[in-house]
């Protein structure tokens, strides 16, 4: 029996780590949703969902189980197949990132490591963004196949402002790759270990990317954004202009694989934004190594919680935006900023260098 | 190894039919985009991964999604068959069939079936295909690039309002 543990033990290892990871994303999802109604309440001074558990924490069950039963509604003149096959691809292309995403120290277990990650490919980073590439197209063709005139200007917005707004975001991590010298999601996290060294001042500040990489931070949280069709980029479904845009024609469990896949959205970009910017699961850790592992998670799901709340804050705060502004403010300011972000970390790191 | 390349290179044939067979514009687009994702696996399988990646990203994330936008902005329904040329009725398959002997002439020729070429072993990361990029062939990467800003900035010309 030893030796069949010892032989498949990375295999063993994944197949534990991929129900647990999903189960924890889609909760995590749920309690987004919770956290997002809650928070927004309070900036707006109301109290949002409270009557279902105490403050309101079953309130995701409940709207699950009220989806599920929902009527599962066909537009009669819909194209059928890409009518279904959209939030079907928009579900599962949203949950593909999470594979390749770390958490945690790695660790040995009976002389095997253990990566807190469910695959270490080393263009981690890479995958990522290919992936997410892919994610336009669940909405572009919800808004194609509904045949419907407001849908289909959502699939249209959408098309246009996620291509414009990859770039940026493609662009704006390139100081952090030049600065790293890896793809590999593992090693930019463990390029940050440590503290950076200050002439006369007692070390104090993480060696975290953000602090030498503000601009390619700033540029990345606003593409981020752009990217997962929030508030204020939300465009592509604005309600006030073009009813619900690209999901106006769909229900039940249809719609609510858009709703989970946005959400999904939402988490992947600030486990990205934690790695890539924050030091990842890197903070304070002490005491025997069970200790420090779960420590290292409990500051990873801390980094990327406060990612959350940010993205929650700026929907309380910030009104959507016009089209035409979207569209010249991603490609007029944030595309030349994070050329001038390239050049200027590439001018320093080969200064550096040499 | 080898099932997963059989199945994968099954699907891209099949899908790249469906690209020319389908009558849906939309159909055709979500074929095509079906067989870039497949080679990309096949990259995959020849440790290719950074071709593999920017494969997905390129075609798959940016170019197709122009494609499919110009559909629907077209909002292009069912393409009817139009009466075809009496050449291209008695042509057609005849030139086809020289074109695939040809291209699988080459192919024997090049990797005769005896001589087991593989890529295998070779470095397919994005940090040694920046080095063949920026070292040995800068000058043809850069010519490239021109290239397409001129394209670009030709573009922008043609679809310019007259001022």
């Amino acid at each position: 029996m030893a030796t069949f543990f010892d032989t498949h033990f990375s295999l063993l290892a994944t197949l534990v780590k991929i129900p647990v990871v999903l189960v924890v994303l889609l909760t995590v999802v749920a309690y987004a949703v919770w956290l997002e109604r809650k928070v927004v309440a309070r900036i707006q001074s109301r109290w949002g969902p409270y009557l279902v558990g105490p403050h309101g924490l079953l309130q995701p069950v409940a709207d699950g189980l009220k989806i599920f039963f929902k009527e599962d509604f066909f537009v009669a003149e819909a194209d059928r197949f890409v009518y279904l096959l959209a939030p079907f691809l928009t579900l599962s292309i949203a949950l593909l990132p999470i594979a390749v995403i770390p958490f945690g120290e790695s660790f040995t277990f009976r002389g095997h490591t253990v990566n807190l990650q469910i695959a270490n490919p080393d263009v981690g980073l890479l995958f990522i963004f290919a992936v997410t590439s892919l994610g336009v197209y669940g909405i572009v063709l919800a808004g194609w196949s509904s045949n419907s005139k407001y849908p289909l200007f959502g699939g249209l917005r959408s098309s246009a402002q996620m291509i414009s707004y990859e770039l940026s975001l493609g662009m704006a991590i390139i100081g952090v790759l030049m600065l790293s010298g890896t793809l590999s999601l593992h090693g930019i996290v463990d390029q940050q270990r440590g503290f950076w060294k200050l002439d006369g001042l007692p070390a104090f500040l993480p060696h975290w990317n953000v602090f030498v990489q503000p601009v390619g931070f700033l540029v990345y949280i606003i593409s981020a954004v752009a990217e997962t069709n929030r508030l204020p980029f939300d465009l592509p479904e604005g309600e006030s202009e073009i009813v619900a845009g690209f999901h106006t024609e769909y229900t039940s469990f249809k719609f609510a694989s858009f709703y989970i896949g946005e959400y999904t959205n939402m988490v992947t970009v600030s486990c990205l934004a934690t790695l890539l910017f924050f030091g990842g699961w890197l903070g304070p850790s002490f005491g025997p190594v069970p200790v420090r592992v779960l420590l290292s998670v409990f500051w990873f799901g801390l980094k990327v919680l406060s990612f959350l709340f940010v993205y929650i804050w700026i929907r309380g705060t910030i009104p959507r935006f016009r089209y035409d502004q979207l569209m010249s403010f991603g490609w007029k300011f944030l595309v030349p900023l994070s050329l001038l972000n390239i050049l200027v970390t590439g001018l320093v790191v080969t200064w550096q260098n040499a | 190894m080898v099932i997963i390349f059989y199945l994968v290179a099954a699907l891209a044939i099949l899908a790249a039919l469906n690209v020319i067979l389908q009558r849906t514009p939309v159909y055709s687009a979500l074929s095509l985009i079906v067989v870039l994702c497949a080679l990309a696996v096949v990259y995959l399988l020849l440790d290719a991964q950074f071709m593999a990646v920017i494969q997905v990203i390129v075609y798959a994330g940016a170019i197709m999604v122009l494609f499919v936008l110009v559909i629907m902005l077209l909002n292009a329904g069912r393409e009817e068959p139009v009466d075809r040329s009496r050449l291209a009725r008695w042509l057609g398959v005849p030139l086809i069939v020289a074109l695939l002997a040809e291209m699988l002439f080459v192919i024997w020729r090049q990797f005769p079936p005896a001589s087991t070429t593989s890529a295998v072993g070779v470095d397919g990361g994005p940090s040694a295909i920046g080095h063949l990029l920026f070292e040995s062939y800068v000058l043809p990467f850069e010519v490239t690039s021109i290239l397409i800003l001129v394209a670009v900035v030709g573009a922008v010309v043609l679809a310019k309002k007259q001022v």
